[in-house]
């Protein structure tokens, strides 16, 4: 049972990519973090509410991608229709506060628990199919939701659903952009922090044995569908969660938010960051937000532009634009 | 003494109308090295590739202590006590010595995401737990413990065998299955390797089956050999038998093997 021919060795990128080699002490690494906090945490102020608006997407495009980082990142999982895991998420927020009048916070269990439920179905038949399979699978499911949803009554068929009400949490009106920046803001540090103790962990291990090698991994005795299918379930929960936040941001939820070009917007912030790597797939995530809105004043060229600087980033830096750990 | 822990009776494997293995009776006993020789292509991976659940045979029964082992997929075949390494070594890219040989503790752990993303002390200890068996299986290798950050691809060749059976032994087997263990290793390589294979039955009770082509090192270690030429199970017996059996002579002679059939 010869296996394929291995490909050149490339340094494996850790969780922090190449930040371990220039923050390499502690205090190093926490006065970056702290730094990048207080930007973060003084962004609205500095820098007024149009930006403000743009960076509360670039966060939710943040949470996404680490979720779909999960899957694709570390599983090795390519998932083309991961819009469907966030329809499922926003429906059930939409659906429940508006149709049956639930709080909104008890509606997130539900968005997990369905989530979740929509993980294992589309999984369990598919994670035993290889990649390129499972591509197209995941394809086809992600339309089938969208599809599904523009046309049921109860998800509002193509108008979606609107008058979605903000959320109250302890006497706090959660309304205006600025309070919505806010909540993204800890989605995504809690989003980071999830990330990387999955990461360091026997879970997070066994989605890089099986993504390597998935004959070894099972010689060691790990259960392959089952590893996949946890980073399924648990990118579909990143997904929902985010999704159903965006919900009660906008108060509306439209069944074309969830297309394919969609799902291959997060596919590229985790690709052009940096697969498997947090900081890229952060940075990814902000690209693919800003890079468009910074080259407003191009009209429509700057799609074009956008275009050919993704194709040189591809070109020269395959494994993402973040930098690999150099070997030792 | 009791009765051998590992039982094939009948084992017969093909692949599109050929057949691979024929009707393969064979045994090992607990805490006992045996070998499996034969020319090239006579079916020994094949065979290992049934026991471990990769392949399906067409008929026949393999059982280890009591359990059948055909309806179990390969992780649960190593779950019930079954561990092994390839024959082109096949250890994780891009990941360190550490982290290849605690991936044999997988299937003796059980702590899995909620564990994970609170940090519970359950899960902690765990990890301390697999760090440790994944530290002592290295040590018991003779790894150096400067080595075990390194990327495992990139150790020396004779090195990333010993991480393969360190990876094979944390996932605490009674039974190794090692597939030609000593291909590519150099003259002194294969004496330490002999002084392993031993230590591995002495001192942690596990039975070790090889696949070999060295037949000095077969014939130096095993207590039992049994010969497999083109699917079909020729000759078992003690080494002395085994070199002396004129069938096992002949199934060497003209075929690529012939330099070994010298040696016995």
């Amino acid at each position: 049972m010869a296996g394929p021919v291995a490909p050149p060795v490339e340094p494996r990128p850790s969780a922090w990519g190449g930040l371990n080699r220039v923050l390499d002490t502690p205090a190093k690494r926490g006065a970056a973090i702290g730094l990048i906090l207080i930007v973060m945490a003084v962004a609205p102020m500095a820098f007024g509410p149009y930006a403000t608006v743009i960076l509360t997407n670039a966060l939710l495009y943040t949470i996404l991608a680490l979720g779909l980082n999960v899957v694709v990142g570390y599983a090795g999982l390519l998932d083309l229709g991961y819009a469907a895991f966030f329809a499922v998420g926003a429906y059930s927020v939409g659906i429940l506060t508006t149709t049956f009048g639930w709080n909104f916070w008890a509606t997130i269990p539900v968005a997990i628990v369905a989530a979740a439920v929509a993980g294992v179905i589309i999984g369990t038949p598919t994670l035993r199919l290889r990649s390129d399979y499972l591509a197209i699978v995941t394809l086809g499911f992600g339309e089938i939701v969208r599809i599904a949803a523009r046309n049921l009554k109860i998800t509002g068929s193509a108008s979606g659903i609107t008058g979605i009400e903000q959320p109250w949490l302890f006497g706090w009106h959660i309304a205006t952009p600025t309070d919505f920046y806010y909540v993204f803001l800890a989605l995504t540090i809690i989003g980071i922090l999830v990330s990387v103790r999955l990461s360091n962990s026997r879970l997070g291990r066994a989605w890089l044995y099986v993504r390597h090698d998935e004959d070894a991994a099972e010689a060691m005795g790990i259960n392959r569908v089952r590893v996949k299918l946890a980073a399924y379930v648990i990118g579909a929960i990143y997904g929902s969660i985010g999704w159903a936040f965006f919900a009660v941001n906008f108060t509306a939820i439209s069944p074309e938010s969830f297309s394919f070009k969609q799902s291959t917007l997060f596919l590229m912030a985790v690709i052009l960051g940096g697969m498997g790597k947090i900081p890229g797939v952060i940075l990814g995530a902000f690209i693919v937000v800003l890079a468009p809105e910074l080259l407003r004043d191009l009209g429509s060229f700057r799609y074009l532009i956008f275009a050919v600087g993704l194709l040189l980033i591809m070109l020269y830096r395959p494994s993402g634009i973040w930098p690999v750990r150099s070997a030792k | 003494m009791t009765g051998p822990s590992l039982i094939l009776s009948g084992v017969t494997l093909g692949f599109a109308g050929n057949t691979v293995l024929q009707g393969v009776d064979f045994a090992v006993a607990p805490n006992s090295i045996v070998s499996l020789i034969g020319p090239n292509g006579a079916g020994k991976t094949s065979l290992f590739n049934c026991i471990t659940g990769f392949y399906k045979p067409r008929a026949g029964n393999i059982a280890f202590e009591g359990t059948a082992l055909l309806p179990l997929k390969p992780f649960q075949v190593t779950r019930a006590g079954i561990a092994r390494t390839f024959q082109n070594v096949r250890l994780f890219r891009q990941m360190s010595v550490l982290e290849n040989v605690m991936s044999g503790q997988h299937c003796r752990t059980s702590s899995g995401a909620v564990g994970a993303i609170l940090g519970l002390p359950s899960q902690r200890r765990e990890e301390r737990e697999i760090h440790d068996v994944a530290a002592d299986c290295l040590r018991f290798v003779g790894i150096a413990e400067d080595e075990w950050p390194r990327e495992a691809t990139t150790l020396a060749y004779g090195h990333q065998r010993r991480v393969e059976i360190a990876r094979a032994l944390a996932t605490k087997p009674r039974l190794l299955l090692l597939d030609e263990p000593a291909a590519g290793l150099t003259r002194s390589e294969k004496q330490e390797l002999i002084g392993l294979i031993g230590r591995i039955r002495d001192e942690r009770g596990i039975a070790v089956l090889l696949i070999e082509h060295d037949t000095g090192l077969v014939m130096s270690i095993s207590e039992r050999v049994s010969v497999l030429d083109h699917g079909v199970m020729i000759a078992e017996g003690t080494p002395k038998q085994i070199q002396s059996d004129p069938k096992v002579i002949e199934a060497y002679l003209g075929s690529e093997d012939a330099e070994a059939a010298l040696a016995l």
